[in-house]
């Protein structure tokens, strides 16, 4: 049996695919707060809450209306972005040009909202969700066993990404982003309704967490609280990457995941801190992030 | 007699608690070029800026062609056929050259099209994928002109377009706004540079503090070159 620094390798192998795994939703997580931080400044709070929203949204499709996996991975997200594109054109939008500390606490408020009626509604203990028929299984690798389902979500979020950078870097709906990003005056001066702009990028972007949370929805046990215990690591993680970066932050957050799973193995009881002493030493040494833009520190 | 496109009365601006523009008055004729001249922090960029909307306060009137812009977002003045351009050029970094020239939309029919518009200024073409930033001042002056030129827009607000470039590319920029009067613009700009503005525009205003204080039309101007340069300080 092949050993590295005393560990089996199909235990190591093991611990870096779950590492992957878990990666691979801080990807997609920080990806949409990246989005929304880059274009609407907003610190958005509430981006686990609309995590949870998405893999409750799956869960309440198949308990109460008979729709299963595939659909909700197409219609949840949908549903949620349109909500979260509501609560920006009603309530976030009014912020604009106003002290951040406001976005914070109306974000932070609809956390309590959003937690407080799953909570209500659904209590506290986690309700389980059935893997797919069609990604049940594991296969067979050699040196480690990888269970279809997790394959399933790495190659899905990594689309998510792609999908995502393609939109943005290649697209001319991606272009005015970027030029609203860069100067959001200007922009509108040339009849770009940047306004509308923002709406749709925020409901993007919390359309991305509930696409999120109906890939974690089989894994995670889907409870009102599990968006605030994975919120605070992306936001170690979009600090990391560097806030304007959405390259970034998938990259980081990607490594993050793979860091956490070795630290598990190797020394376990350092592995919920690991990431927030590597966000101090970032700080520290170069505050606006591994891969962040001049001034968005 | 021409009528007149842009009316502006009692136009004033604040900048939080400063107030840059103290009641202007003027107007712009169809197919006029006019110069705004003015020492620096006279209020001049600040007169273009408020009839696009982007400042963060302003009271007054705007009218284009009898329409009344002042209570208007700034997309929708865009939207309404008036186009900018920053005395900064504004070219987005984060994007390449052709998607700046792209990236305006078309408001209204009669604008060039991109590939008369390689056409006019070829440095655009060869550099297309560069990103905007790694041209040449001369070059993101003509590519500010140029994407503007795409949109239809007829009403141009130009800030300042010959600063800090060579002689050679302030002509060639002369001879392209003499050339879109001709086709019927009506062009609006801010100039420190007195020479070229006298040789261009048909009329003038000076700008001092936030307020016009004198008018002169082409021949006033001739006669009056020195003493407006003093007033300028230059």
């Amino acid at each position: 049996m092949i050993e590295i620094f005393g560990m089996p390798l199909s235990v190591i192998a093991g611990q870096t695919m779950l590492g992957l795994v878990n990666g691979c939703f801080y990807a997609v997580l920080s990806l949409g707060l990246a989005l929304i931080f880059g274009l609407l400044r907003i610190v958005n709070f509430a981006h686990g809450a609309f995590f949870m929203a998405g893999a409750f949204g799956a869960w309440m499709l198949l308990r109460f209306v008979g729709i299963g996996y595939w659909w909700s991975l197409l219609l949840v997200p949908l549903l949620v972005g349109l909500v979260g594109a509501l609560f920006e054109r009603t309530l976030l939008s009014r912020l604009r040009g106003l002290d951040p500390i406001y976005g914070l606490l109306l974000t932070f408020g609809l956390v309590l909202v959003l937690e407080g009626g799953f909570r209500l509604l659904f209590g506290s203990s986690g309700q389980p969700y059935p893997v797919p028929n069609a990604l049940k299984g594991t296969l067979q690798l050699g040196f480690m066993v990888l269970p279809v389902y997790r394959a399933w979500v790495i190659a899905a979020a990594l689309a998510a990404c792609a999908l995502s950078w393609w939109l943005i870097e290649r697209t001319p709906l991606g272009a005015q982003l970027r030029a609203a990003t860069e100067k959001d005056a200007l922009t509108q001066s040339f009849g770009i309704n940047v306004p509308r702009l923002l709406t749709l990028t925020y409901g993007a972007g919390i359309a991305l967490a509930a696409f999120t949370g109906v890939l974690a929805a089989p894994i995670l046990h889907v409870n009102p609280s599990m968006g605030s215990d994975l919120v605070i690591v992306v936001f170690a993680i979009v600090v990391i990457g560097g806030m304007g970066s959405m390259f970034g932050s998938i990259v980081t957050a990607l490594a993050i995941g793979v860091i956490e799973g070795w630290t598990k193995v190797f020394y376990s009881e350092a592995s919920s801190t690991i990431i927030f002493v590597l966000m101090a030493l970032v700080l520290l040494l170069r505050p606006r992030g591994l891969f962040g833009r001049e001034g968005t520190a | 007699m021409a009528e007149a496109l842009i009316e502006i009365d009692d136009l004033c601006a604040w900048y939080g608690p400063s107030q840059a523009l103290h009641g202007i008055h003027l107007e712009v004729l169809r197919g006029e070029i006019v110069t705004l001249l003015g020492r620096n922090g006279a209020g001049k960029s600040t007169l273009l800026k408020s009839v696009m909307g982007i400042v963060p306060r302003r009271s007054g009137s705007i009218r284009l062609a009898g329409r009344e812009l002042i209570d208007l977002a700034p997309h929708q003045i865009g939207r309404a056929g008036v186009a900018y351009c920053p005395d900064d050029r504004g070219i987005y970094a984060t994007l390449t050259v052709r998607e700046n020239l792209l990236l305006p939309p078309v408001v209204a029919a009669g604008g060039l099209s991109e590939a008369e518009l390689m056409g006019l200024f070829p440095n655009l073409a060869t550099r297309a994928r560069s990103a905007g930033t790694q041209l040449s001042g001369g070059e993101q002056q003509m590519l500010a002109i140029a994407r503007i030129l795409r949109t239809g827009a007829r009403v141009l607000l130009l800030d300042e377009p010959t600063e800090g470039l060579a002689p050679v590319i302030v002509d060639r920029i002369g001879e392209l706004l003499a050339q879109l009067k001709q086709r019927g613009y009506t062009i609006v700009l801010v100039e420190q540079n007195l020479h070229f503005a006298a040789e261009l525009a048909d009329r003038h205003y000076l700008v001092e503090t936030g307020r016009v204080v004198d008018e002169y039309d082409r021949a006033a101007l001739a006669s009056n070159m020195e003493q407006v340069a003093a007033r300028l300080g230059v």
